[in-house]
């Protein structure tokens, strides 16, 4: 898995490539934890090229979530595949994050 | 007979991949739907990520043994591992409701697949049986 973080207006978009599994989340999840601590309190999360993922994936979202929410900041999610939908669904939380069709639907009015 | 793969590979996450490779490829070739591939493979990880996570406590140089059983109407796959026996009445997923980090893996096992039984009668770990259905088109 391979993370690349672009600044946009006041968001970091976080473009992640490849797997989300217990091997990767970890990584993910410490990136996500560093741009928070400097106080990027609005994160996108770019899945166009995420391959897979797992509830590992999904749980370091779940600590994302509550981050940017106890710092007033949005985390949205955009360009997921249907696996990926499938795998939100399934937990239940399909409803809890604000996912998006693409990058400018999740830009805006943020 | 039915046919049967078996894969062992050290509880080292980053060997999951080739788990969840052959569990798709199998799946495929035996005429699950692409959803219903892609369902199997999840639940599959997620019994491994879980083995390496409470059976061996994230120790990466045990042995988890996957037996793949290749029926005309079902996939069955037999999960072994060699660590601490988990009392399987204390196997459950969390509250939905309650959104917080982790405690999915045994619900996204659960709402997949057809089958799920945890035995850990033998000497040493746990097995766990996974099977689905083929289901039919139409």
């Amino acid at each position: 898995m391979e993370i690349a973080v672009d600044k946009r207006q006041n968001c970091a978009i976080l473009k992640i490539k490849g797997d989300v599994d217990l091997y990767s989340s970890p990584q993910a999840r410490s990136q996500i934890i560093a741009l928070v601590n400097n106080k990027q309190f609005n994160l996108l999360v770019d899945f166009t090229d995420v391959t897979y993922m797992d509830s590992s994936g999904v749980a370091t979202l779940v600590e994302a979530l509550q981050l940017t929410n106890k710092n007033k900041g949005k985390l949205r999610l955009y360009k997921l595949r249907q696996a990926i939908r499938d795998v939100f669904e399934l937990s239940r939380l399909d409803k809890v994050f604000d996912i998006y069709e693409d990058e400018q639907s999740a830009l805006h009015g943020i | 007979m039915p046919q049967a793969i078996e894969i062992k590979i050290p509880s080292e996450p980053k060997f999951l991949k080739i788990v969840r490779a052959t569990i798709s490829h199998v799946c495929e070739t035996m005429g699950f739907s692409q959803e219903d591939a892609n369902n199997i493979t999840l639940a599959v990880d997620e019994a491994c990520s879980n083995i390496i996570k409470h059976s061996y406590c994230g120790a990466s140089d045990q042995l988890i043994e996957v037996l793949i059983s290749i029926h005309h109407d079902r996939i069955e796959v037999l999960l072994k591992d060699f660590g601490k026996k988990v009392n399987v009445k204390q196997i459950k997923s969390r509250e939905l409701d309650d959104v917080r980090p982790g405690g999915l893996g045994v619900h996204l096992i659960k709402s997949v697949m057809d089958i799920v039984n945890y035995e850990n009668h033998s000497e040493a770990g746990n097995e766990l049986q996974l099977v689905k259905y083929i289901r039919k088109k139409g």
